[in-house]
């Protein structure tokens, strides 16, 4: 643990310093098997079931490549933009840690899978481009669990216990160069980059990108620089951040360390500093300066890949349209502008308004419910809008009762109400509910009538011209029918009844 | 003659026709294991009861009429660096002590599917790292020739066991020339195939990139039977090749040079070769001659920096392939008291459980991949490989194989070299540039030395995948030379 | 002129996770020497020019189709483990965090 020195607020780091970033993703490959051996890959096994000769690294077992993510590794850098080598080979990371079986991680070095790609990730409106230094493919560790110690982490711990099912599990590390340049929009754009890469696996099929399991973790690297200095300063790497929220969290953080630390004329400890998702708190980790040798070689176990040209341009055809294309073409059939194209690309509308619209909706009426009501209640619960218990289908249906007039927009929204509180389906809110509009036109008709016999003053008005007042009308029949009627019919009976035309 | 003193071949024909069971064969031979390992000790674990077992299920499968291969119900002694579900594997250390994999290696699983009765695992040096068979944990294995020697190394106790008739066929594994080299020293036949030739799967790695399986037996044809039987391709080895197994039976029973062109490396003379190993090598190179082969001298330069690239790239890979022997998750662990952390327990562990040829063989690898000196050592070592490659095959156009002396000296006493690992690591001076460029290679008995009586080698490397090269001259020479002898260099050793 | 000092020598030991007594080290720092000036002739003939040789052979290409196999049991994984809780390998403190 290091010094706990209060953070300069991020306004002032900001007029003061400039942050350049860097992001190490790792993505667990959704692969059946694991990367070098038969395996399964499953999360959630009991442990030490998914375990076998070759990811426990008993002696004499060796490894063989699985084709799925050698392909899956190439397609990834394909759709980051990224040359794909001729010619590579695997290497040997060397390092003792209890929770990697052959003390040594088989990886790339020198000569990664893919190289010198980008992705464009929008940030207010703006077009940011992360220019990405190399993809590669590398096998995950086994899981340890610390036991006894106050936390269950590893600090203090009396000994721990490791859980082999992850070890050897393929995983492609995506590596940015430096991002300079995004100013004060650091942690958003931070955040947009690995929401961008997430949906890309998603588009790709590669990886499920579960953060919470794990299956998507990113290592965030900031530096900070005094403004009109073009020398970049001294680099933390910040592991463990596991949610697209940490991710914005972390970088403005280490952005806030840094700047106070900086001011006060200390030092940047160049270390690996690890996030606290309760806290939202970094911690000094491994300082750096002790350099690690891994005495990095070949993989002697394993052949070298060498892609035909033929098979990567094959890959590359079969590529689906990738996430940012299709997000333009959405919006030009949705006709939206770029604002709200980038609303519901926040909100994680989209696929959800796609989908809706799939179910026969015009564009702007699913569009009009998910942004709306939807939104608001997810963001009330702090749940993704996703995950609402209600479905596109459901939505389509509402849609549907609105436009044949059995409901309007209020009641619309309480059956919107039911269906989220898991009253059913929305016909079934409806019944339950009793939410049709009054269309039989005796029931309104005698509404009507009560309405104008103990409104005399505003039935005067609108007799003698004033047809602006027959509103009030209106509102009264709407309340005395708790919302059901049908305004706009209740109207023209209204006017009707006192002889005047609208 | 007894059971003990018959080839593979013979037993296997004697099995076929039903002359003899399986039972009987493997009986004998435990009974000879049971005369005489105790002075050779050739053996680390005996598996009699289930070397009974195989032999009654090879003899009933016989009975029930299915047709078996020419090696069903043979007898065999399996290196102790192969991974066997019924029997401990060591590797020859300490920190494999009783150790039981749950997997059998490829090379024990083809034994098996031939037949051949698995008597049990043989002594070699720890993590098949040495020339001697002294580096192992569990005592040196002696050679038959004279018990207060060598009977070389890693492979040792497999070329002993094979050597004093304990075992007709044995398994070897050939780094830098672990089975050729024992081979030479002992008086018996040991072939390197071409790297990927045959499986490493379940092979304890030392070098991954030269370790390579092969057999011993003590003449040409049962080589060539035990090669095929367990070579081949293996989809659990990145590294096996995918190619048929060349015809090495067929190249041992045939045994025709007329005509072949025959190379003789220049390099492999002079300064530390015994002088009567020299001299039983010309001779073998004239009786090539005399048997029609056409013989040139050409130089390989190159091959006089195949020691020192060797001693570079195999400790690199094997200070890596032996991280994982550290004591959390199978065999040894020391200095778990509960207070120690995970690191000081994995440096007790690999400091009580490794011996200390292993020691320095991961100190030095682990040297030659550090940062700043990778490039001076192990990539200049790389370079070297590429340059010995080149040699070969700039060889390989003018002639169909190369010889040499298999090692430069005869078995050397006990003891003599072990304090000296410069001097212990000139015995695989001529085997290690076929390890480096991956190709098949083989020693044939071809006489004893004047000076001490004791046998020497003839080494024969073929390009890659020509391995049937090998048997082909191997079996000419072991023919005339059987000629002149009247029987095979093994009546010579004393009986014990 | 020493190649290798003895605080390389314990250097190494620790990077390999030896622990070695100081009379070992020694020992080997002598050893090694010896070997390390044996073998740095390499160098002579390694020159630019000459690419450099990972494996035996020039093949490559070589990988699995990916198809999930039979695991070993749990039984199986750790019956040789030198201790074991809750079916997973217990293993001293760890100091430290993963790379
Ligand atoms: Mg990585
Ligand atoms: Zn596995």
């Amino acid at each position: 643990m290091t010094t706990t020195r209060t953070a300069m607020p991020y306004d002032e780091a900001l007029e003061r310093f400039e942050p350049v970033l860097g992001l190490e993703t790792h993505v667990e490959l959704g692969t059946a098997s694991k990367m070098f051996c038969g395996c399964p890959t499953a999360f959630g096994a009991p442990p030490n079931t998914h375990v076998c000769p070759v990811c426990l690294a008993l002696p004499g077992a060796l490894p063989v490549a699985n084709d799925k993510a050698i392909e899956s590794t190439i397609r990834i850098g394909l759709a980051l933009n990224c040359t794909i080598a001729e010619w590579c080979r695997m290497a040997r990371k060397n390092y003792f840690y209890p929770d990697m079986p052959k003390n040594y991680q088989i990886s790339q070095y020198d000569e990664p899978l893919c190289t010198d790609g980008y992705l464009d990730v929008e940030v207010d409106g703006k077009t940011v481009r992360i220019e990405i230094e190399r993809v590669h493919l590398e096998e995950d560790t086994g899981k340890s669990t610390h036991v006894g110690g106050a936390t269950g982490r590893i600090q203090g711990a009396d000994y721990s216990i490791v859980d082999y099912n992850r070890a050897g599990i393929p995983l492609v590390e995506i590596v940015t160069k430096p991002v300079p340049g995004t100013d004060r929009l650091a942690p958003e754009v931070a955040k947009a980059y690995v929401t961008e890469l997430r949906e890309l696996m998603r588009a790709l099929g590669v990886s499920d990108v579960r953060m919470e399991e794990g299956s998507l973790r990113c290592d965030v690297n900031v530096s900070l620089m005094p403004r009109g200095s073009s020398e970049w300063g001294t680099r933390t790497e910040t592991k463990n951040v596991n949610s697209l929220r940490s991710v914005e969290r972390a970088v403005r953080g280490e952005i806030e360390r840094q700047a106070a630390i900086l001011a006060d004329g200390g030092r940047i400890v160049q270390e690996t500093r690890h996030f606290h998702e309760d806290t939202g708190v970094t911690t000094s980790g491994r300082s750096k300066e002790e350099a690690q040798d891994y005495r990095y070689f070949p993989e002697p176990d394993l052949l070298p890949i060498a892609p035909s040209p033929e098979w990567v341009e094959e890959l590359r055809a079969g590529l689906p349209e990738l996430p940012s294309l299709r997000r333009r073409r959405l919006q030009d059939e949705w006709g939206v502008s770029d604002l709200d194209m980038a609303a519901m690309h926040n909100a994680g509308a989209i696929e959800l308004v796609e989908a809706t619209v799939g179910q026969g909706v015009p564009a702007a009426d699913a569009r009009k419910w998910w942004m709306g009501e939807l939104a608001r209640r997810a963001n009330e619960s702090g749940t993704p809008l996703a995950e609402l218990p209600i479905t596109p289908e459901q939505i389509a249906r509402v849609v549907e009762l609105v436009a044949s007039g059995a409901l309007n927009d209020k009641l619309a929204r309480q059956v919107l109400e039911g269906v989220l509180a898991g009253e059913g389906t929305p016909d079934e809110v409806v019944e339950a509910r009793g939410l049709r509009i009054v269309s039989d036109e005796g029931e309104l008709s005698s509404i009507i009538d009560q309405v104008l016999a103990a409104n005399a003053d505003a039935v005067e008005k609108v007799r003698s011209g004033k047809i602006a007042a027959a509103g009030a009308l209106v509102g009264g029949v709407m309340k005395a029918s708790r919302g059901k009627a049908d305004a706009a019919r209740a109207r023209e009976l209204i006017l009707e009844k006192l002889g005047v035309s609208g | 003659m007894s059971l003990t003193g018959k080839t593979a071949a013979e037993l296997g024909a004697l099995l076929a026709a039903g002359e003899v069971s399986a039972v009987e064969v493997a009986q004998a031979h435990l009974d000879r294991i049971a005369e005489v390992d105790g002075r050779v000790h050739a053996f680390l674990h005996v598996g009699a009861e289930s070397a009974l077992e195989q032999a009654r299920s090879v003899d009933a499968r016989r009975a029930a009429g299915e047709e078996l291969g020419p090696l069903a119900g043979v007898p065999i002694a399996h290196k102790d660096v192969f991974t066997t579900v019924d029997m401990p594997t060591t590797a020859g250390s300490k920190i494999l002590e009783g150790y039981r994999p749950p997997y059998d290696a490829t090379v024990t699983t083809r034994l098996r599917e031939a037949g051949l009765v698995i008597l049990g695992k043989t002594n070699l040096d720890e993590f098949a790292m040495g020339s001697s068979t002294e580096n192992s944990a569990y005592g040196p294995t002696c050679n038959p020739w004279d018990l207060g020697r060598i009977p070389g190394g890693s492979s040792g106790g497999s070329s002993a066991a094979v050597a004093s008739y304990q075992a007709p066929l044995s398994t070897g594994t050939d780094t830098g020339g672990s089975i050729r080299q024992p081979a030479a020293v002992t008086g018996i036949v040991g072939m390197k195939p071409t790297y990927g030739g045959s499986s490493r799967y379940g092979l304890i790695a030392f070098a991954s990139s030269l370790d390579t399986p092969g057999p011993f037996a003590r003449n040409v044809l049962d080589a060539a039977l035990l090669h095929e039987a367990f070579s081949g391709h293996d989809v659990m080895d990145s590294t096996s090749i995918h190619a048929a197994v060349p015809p090495v039976v067929e190249a041992a029973r045939q045994g025709d040079i007329a005509g072949l062109r025959v190379g003789v490396v220049k390099e492999f003379a002079g300064e530390g070769y015994q002088r009567g190993v020299l001299a039983r090598f010309q001779e073998a190179v004239d009786l090539l001659e005399s048997l029609g082969a056409k013989v040139v001298e050409l130089s390989c330069p190159s091959f006089t920096y195949a020691l020192p690239a060797y001693y570079l790239i195999a400790p690199s890979e094997a200070s890596s392939n032996l991280a994982r022997f550290d004591g959390m998750r199978y065999g040894l662990r020391v200095g778990d008291d509960g207070t120690r952390s995970a690191e000081e327990v994995m440096a007790l562990t690999r400091a009580a459980g490794f011996g200390p040829e292993v020691k320095r063989r991961i100190m030095l690898g682990t040297y030659a991949l550090s940062s700043g000196y990778y490039d001076a050592y192990y990539g200049s070592a790389q370079k070297v490989r590429t340059l010995i490659a080149r040699d070969f095959e700039a060889a390989f156009h003018q002639v169909d194989v190369l010889v040499s002396p298999t090692t430069p000296t005869t078995a050397f006493p006990i003891g003599e070299r072990a304090d000296d690992p410069m001097a212990m690591y000139l015995a695989d001076l001529c085997t290690i540039p076929a390890n480096l460029a991956g190709n098949a290679a083989i020693s044939v008995p071809c006489g004893l030395a004047d000076e001490d009586g004791l046998p020497v080698g003839l080494q024969i490397m073929a390009p890659v995948l020509g391995d049937d090269r090998c048997y082909r001259v191997g079996a000419a020479v072991e023919k005339a030379l059987r000629d002149r002898w009247g029987g095979p260099l093994l009546k010579e050793a004393p009986a014990l | 002129m020493s190649a290798i000092t003895r605080d390389e020598v314990a250097h190494l030991a620790r990077l390999s996770r030896l622990a070695l007594a100081d009379a070992e080290l020694d020992h080997y720092a002598a050893q090694l020497d010896q070997i390390i000036v044996s073998v740095a002739r390499v160098a002579e003939v390694a020159t630019e020019d000459i690419p450099p040789s990972s494996h035996a052979l020039p093949l490559t290409n070589v990988y699995r189709p990916d198809q999930a196999r039979p695991s070993l049991s749990p039984e199986q994984a750790l019956a040789a483990a030198p201790a074991v809780e809750d079916d997973r390998f217990r293993v001293p403190r760890i100091l430290g965090e993963e790379a």
